[in-house]
């Protein structure tokens, strides 16, 4: 299989993600975790997917594939949202953009090597039932580059006619990004203020150079978001390996019960009942890093659950992860043991995010 | 990008290096091999009077996006281990000849040493 190649050119490592040869590092993840939490860093993150949606049933299509409310979206508005399956299984999350100055035209953003099963599923329910509306992957269309950190509205803004400090979060605009026609929404990964910004696929290099700053890869992208507890498709949900809810995921607040969508039935059982198992925040008091595949257990080595994530905190100085365990293990301070190497070590539970 | 390998060690195809000082033996990771790792976070290896032997694996060291095991070059027992290492873990990133060292020993055969790669043959391994 070849490797999709990013629109930009990067003159370093890079690795396979979601099929696309990606950069881990430029400096180090250290350097670049900082300088986004500090001042500004920017990702390429082109191998996030772009599907649009247009026609008559443009909306209902959407609403029905979609957990969250896509009638409460404005044109330039967006939200997060989980895709499931029948059985209300998270296939992945996204974020849904109401597009700018097109009214009932939207585009939403699948995980890296989601696109076509997406643009599949889309047209596949569309035929089902019967709706008028064009489904077209355009993830090799666009390229894409987050811009995240205290210093991002100043530095992109040098860079832009749009006003950012009128762009609400969850908002997007069309606009000249150093000489392009982009889509900039007040969205980001990373729990810093930021923008990503959405470039027609051959202009993508000249917007990255435009912006002169930290630039940071997958390796740093993993533990700002990590930091903040947010999920990464394919860790904390997997349809086959690690099939969840977004009630067990924590995201409950993007399912709309009161909305037709595929999933909904199956959820509404869910959220009556309560899950067994949530996702739940891990520090490590002993020395160490929880990895993902890592077995925690109670203090006694009863066996509770199993890393999805984890890593060092750069921001924290701690060892972190996040891993399902039984309900009664949500909240601070239940003590814990993980795994590592045969030994188990002492940690406990926390309360996502872990910065405050 | 070129690493720095100092002519003074010897050096295993796993990216440990060994050096002879006054009839005990230093020890420690590559300038490649720390590069590889990225930023060191956490380095576990056994204390003051434990053996280790050569081509065995003796430690463990993480780094952000990795969890590595650690070959020992040589065999012996250990005399001493870098303490400031288990505060100062980027010592092995800033420093890996020098202050960036992991154990001391007391090598058991010092012949051992011949069997390692020369600094000539490393450069090789890692161009």
């Amino acid at each position: 299989m070849t490797l999709r190649s990013p629109p930009i050119e990067h003159e370093t490592k890079a690795t396979d993600f979601g099929g696309w040869e990606m950069p881990v590092e430029f400096d180090s993840i250290r350097a670049e975790h900082e300088a986004v939490r500090e001042r500004v860093g920017k990702f390429d993150v082109s191998h996030m997917g772009q599907i649009t949606v247009s026609g008559s049933d443009a909306q209902r299509l959407m609403q029905r594939l979609t957990t969250n409310d896509v009638t409460a979206l404005d044109p330039g508005e967006a939200q997060y949202a989980g895709i499931t399956d029948e059985d209300g299984i998270l296939l992945d999350d996204t974020v849904v953009y109401h597009l700018p100055e097109s009214e009932g035209e939207y585009l939403f953003i699948p995980n890296a090597g989601h696109d076509e099963q997406m643009l599949d599923r889309w047209n596949r329910y569309r035929e089902e039932w019967g709706l008028d509306a064009t489904v077209t992957n355009r993830t090799t269309e666009y390229g894409m580059i987050a811009v995240q950190g205290p210093d991002a509205p100043n530095l992109l803004g040098d860079q832009t006619d749009v006003s950012l400090n009128k762009l609400g979060n969850f908002e997007v605009r069309t606009g000249m990004v150093a000489g392009a026609d982009c889509l900039i929404a007040r969205t980001g990964y990373t729990g810093e203020k930021g923008f990503e910004v959405l470039c027609p696929w051959d202009t993508t290099q000249q917007v990255w150079d435009a912006l002169d700053c930290q630039p940071c890869g997958l390796g740093a992208r993993d533990t700002l978001r990590l930091e903040m507890g947010f999920l990464l498709s394919g860790e904390e949900f997997h349809p086959e390996e690690n099939p969840r809810n977004p009630y067990e995921a924590g995201i409950g607040f993007v399912v709309k019960l009161d909305t037709e969508f595929v999933g909904r039935d199956a959820l509404e059982g869910v959220e009556a009942e309560g899950p067994e198992e949530k996702l739940v925040g891990i520090i490590l008091r002993d020395r160490g890093i929880p990895r993902s595949g890592y077995t925690i257990t109670s203090p006694d080595g009863e066996e509770l659950g199993t890393i999805t994530s984890g890593t060092m905190s750069p921001t924290l100085g701690e060892p972190i992860g996040l891993a399902y365990l039984p309900v009664e293990y949500v909240g601070d301070k239940h003590p814990v043991r993980v795994v590592i190497r045969d030994e188990p070590k002492k940690a406990h539970t926390r309360t996502t995010p872990f910065l405050s | 990008m070129s690493f720095d390998v100092p002519p003074d060690c010897r050096y295993q195809e796993s990216h440990e290096w060994a050096r002879q000082e006054n009839g005990t033996v230093r020890l420690g990771i590559t300038d490649f091999a720390q590069d590889e790792l990225g930023d060191v976070v956490f380095v576990e290896v056994p204390g003051q009077g434990e053996s280790i032997e050569q081509g065995e694996e003796f430690g463990v060291i993480e780094s952000i996006k990795a969890v590595s095991d650690l070959y020992a070059p040589i065999s012996g027992t250990i005399v001493s281990t870098n303490e400031e290492l288990i505060d100062v873990p980027e010592l092995v990133n800033e420093d890996p000849y020098g202050d960036g060292w992991m154990l001391e020993v007391e090598p058991a055969d010092e012949s051992e040493l011949d069997a390692l790669l020369s600094p000539e043959e490393y450069e090789n391994q890692i161009a």
